[in-house]
């Protein structure tokens, strides 16, 4: 899907003064992550590091490929549960454990992305949907992910044998070290040449095709990518919360993800990790409230699709650059 | 007692049945989908509420005014189908200039609202809607016991899905939509209404989603969450029959549901996923679809 603000060829001070804006918001986002397992509740912050994580690594297929998944919850899912039963019944330390989560989910990836990129635009989505709902019912069935009740108590274990993650708050770091590696690989895969490709098969995949790209490669490469960094998200989320269950497989968490993603901003940088946080803080206060925040969501979407494509961060980029003079 | 293949033909049979009752809900459904998207370029993701609300339409007017099923028929899509107008005029013809990604998003958003809102009122829990008594009982026919009203949802379904190919395909008035689905400029050009034409084709995709949603409502419960699920499935109905062909969905909507009964009885494990499997085959081999052309 074309991002609303369509991408324009910036000038080379542009795009110093952009990476300056980003480097600098980087380290205002790292310094309140770094604080904040003090100033709120710990488990909550890492759900919503999990999260954001996850929100980027959809927004790196939609906000930049322009491939709308509507099934992303199946990579999430399915990592957890690989995580989950690694270190549970095979008793892997956690890194080994949230590896084979990953690995899982970009071999699962491989295959649904060679399926899904057959057909574009609305067909993608239907199909992700529909691949996705399959996995659903596989993990409803099959035996390893314990049906209805998950997998439960999935041990913590020690990180390559030294750091304790039983402790709250070296779990905390190790979950942000985590997140700030997947955003900045995602960071850093965006702004490369493959990422460029990206963005022009987004705006125009005929050219791209006529200019002599494989665009096939391409889409599947990025959607690799994406199924394998919210794989990793799947993973850690096994570790912190202990569990792996049916709710992180379910179309409702491939909407939300798309949600978080539409709030805060589909291709920018930073707006999935708001978005992640504000649907989160949402749902934290409504979750006891039940249908009122299926509602609240859905009430969300609408009103963003209608006035507020660009979400927070991209209309607060537009306010910023519209100041500017530029 | 007999048997085909090791499985007694009672179960064959009412299997199949339970097939092409799934079945015709499918291809109601994919019909009303493909006519949406036909003309509006827009995935319908509001449709499985819709149809739900079809459900719960039947079950007011029963309990509330003490109109019966042959009413509900006919109001409930009416209904249904003035709420989707609504929607139309109101959200979607303001999305028709962007990306139609949107249109499925803001579209999922509604289905959230709708099913939330009836969740809250009414629980998860199913309401019961009481068959008409004029379909009552069944009919023995030699080999299998037919219940009269699955009979007559297979019938009525047929027919219904019949007559809107026989407008689409047949008539002056599916002709000028064809030709708006073509070219809606050129169709405006010689005086044709082709907005109106928009709203009223929603609305008439939504009105089937309504009426599959009235006659299922004796067969399962009224459920807020009925369409949630179907709706997926239906998706890949579509993406299986191709968009391109009226025909096509309605041929798909009934072979799927008899493919996925026949699935329960030699392999019931699979009968959940064979749709999503039989999808991700088609994919492979046809990707534009069975009856679909790029």
């Amino acid at each position: 899907m074309a991002a609303p603000d369509q991408y324009q060829p910036h000038a080379s001070r542009d795009d110093a003064a952009e990476a300056r804006y980003h480097r600098r918001a980087f380290l205002v986002m790292t310094a309140l992550f770094v604080v904040a397992p003090f100033v709120v509740y710990p488990v909550f912050a890492m759900k919503a590091l999990c999260f954001a994580l996850f929100a980027c690594a959809f927004n790196l297929l939609l906000g930049f490929g322009g491939l709308l998944s509507f099934g992303h919850a199946m990579f999430l899912g399915m990592a957890g549960y690989v995580t989950a039963h690694a270190a549970k019944v095979w008793g892997l330390p956690p890194e080994l454990a949230i590896l084979a989560g990953t690995a899982a989910s970009t071999v699962l990836g491989v295959v649904v992305g060679l399926l899904a990129i057959r057909r574009q635009g609305i067909y993608f989505a239907m199909i992700t949907l529909a691949l996705a709902q399959m996995v659903f019912f596989f993990c409803v069935q099959a035996p390893f992910t314990g049906g209805e009740d998950g997998i439960q108590s999935v041990p913590r274990g020690k990180l390559l044998g030294v750091l304790d993650l039983s402790n709250t708050l070296v779990l905390y770091y190790v979950v942000l070290a985590i997140f700030t590696t997947g955003f900045l690989l995602i960071y850093r895969i965006i702004h490369s040449p493959f990422g460029q490709v990206l963005k022009a098969i987004r705006e125009n995949e005929p050219r791209a095709i006529s200019l002599g790209y494989r665009t096939e490669h391409y889409k599947l490469a990025a959607f690799v990518l994406s199924a394998g960094l919210a794989g990793l998200a799947g993973a850690t989320k096994a570790i912190v919360f202990q569990l792996a269950s049916l709710t992180d497989v379910h179309w409702t968490m491939s909407g939300e993800v798309v949600l978080m993603t539409l709030l805060g901003g589909m291709g920018t940088i930073f707006g999935p990790v708001v978005g992640a946080f504000a649907i989160i803080t949402m749902e934290n206060y409504l979750a006891e409230l039940g249908s009122w925040f299926t509602i609240t969501q859905g009430a969300i979407f609408v009103v963003c699709v209608l006035a507020f494509r660009r979400g927070i961060l991209g209309e607060l980029e537009a306010w910023l650059r519209k100041r500017r003079g530029g | 007692m007999t048997e085909i293949f090791g499985v007694p033909t009672q179960a064959l049979f009412g299997q199949l049945l339970i097939g092409l009752i799934n079945g015709s809900f499918y291809a109601l459904l994919s019909l009303g989908l493909a006519v949406i998207f036909g003309l509006l370029n827009i995935i319908n993701f509001t449709h499985g509420a819709q149809y739900m609300m079809g459900a719960f339409a039947a079950y007011f007017l029963l309990n509330k005014l003490g109109l019966n099923y042959w009413w509900a028929l006919v109001l409930a899509p009416l209904a249904v189908g003035a709420t989707g107008v609504i929607v139309e005029r109101l959200m979607l013809s303001r999305l028709y200039k962007l990306d139609h990604l949107y249109g499925l998003l803001l579209t999922f958003g509604l289905a959230l609202i709708i099913q939330g809102a009836f969740r809250h009122q009414y629980g998860s829990a199913g309401l019961p809607y009481a068959m008409p008594e004029q379909l009552t009982g069944g009919t023995n026919l030699g080999f299998m016991f037919l219940p009269n009203y699955r009979g007559w949802v297979i019938v009525a379904s047929l027919a219904v899905c019949i007559a809107t190919w026989f407008v689409i395909e047949r008539t002056k008035l599916g002709s000028y939509l064809r030709a708006a689905t073509e070219n809606p400029t050129m169709v405006q050009a010689f005086g044709v209404n082709v907005p109106r034409m928009v709203t009223l084709t929603y609305g008439f995709g939504v009105a089937l989603a309504g009426l599959a949603g009235v006659m299922a409502a004796p067969i399962y419960q009224v459920n807020p969450l009925m369409g949630a699920d179907t709706i997926i499935v239906v998706f890949a109905v579509v993406v299986i029959g191709g968009m391109g062909s009226i025909m096509g969905a309605i041929l798909t909507g009934f072979g799927l549901g008899v493919v996925e009964g026949l699935t329960k009885v030699f392999y019931p494990e699979a009968s959940n996923t064979v749709i999503f499997v039989i999808m991700a085959l088609v994919l492979m081999v046809r990707p534009q679809g069975l009856f679909g052309s790029r």
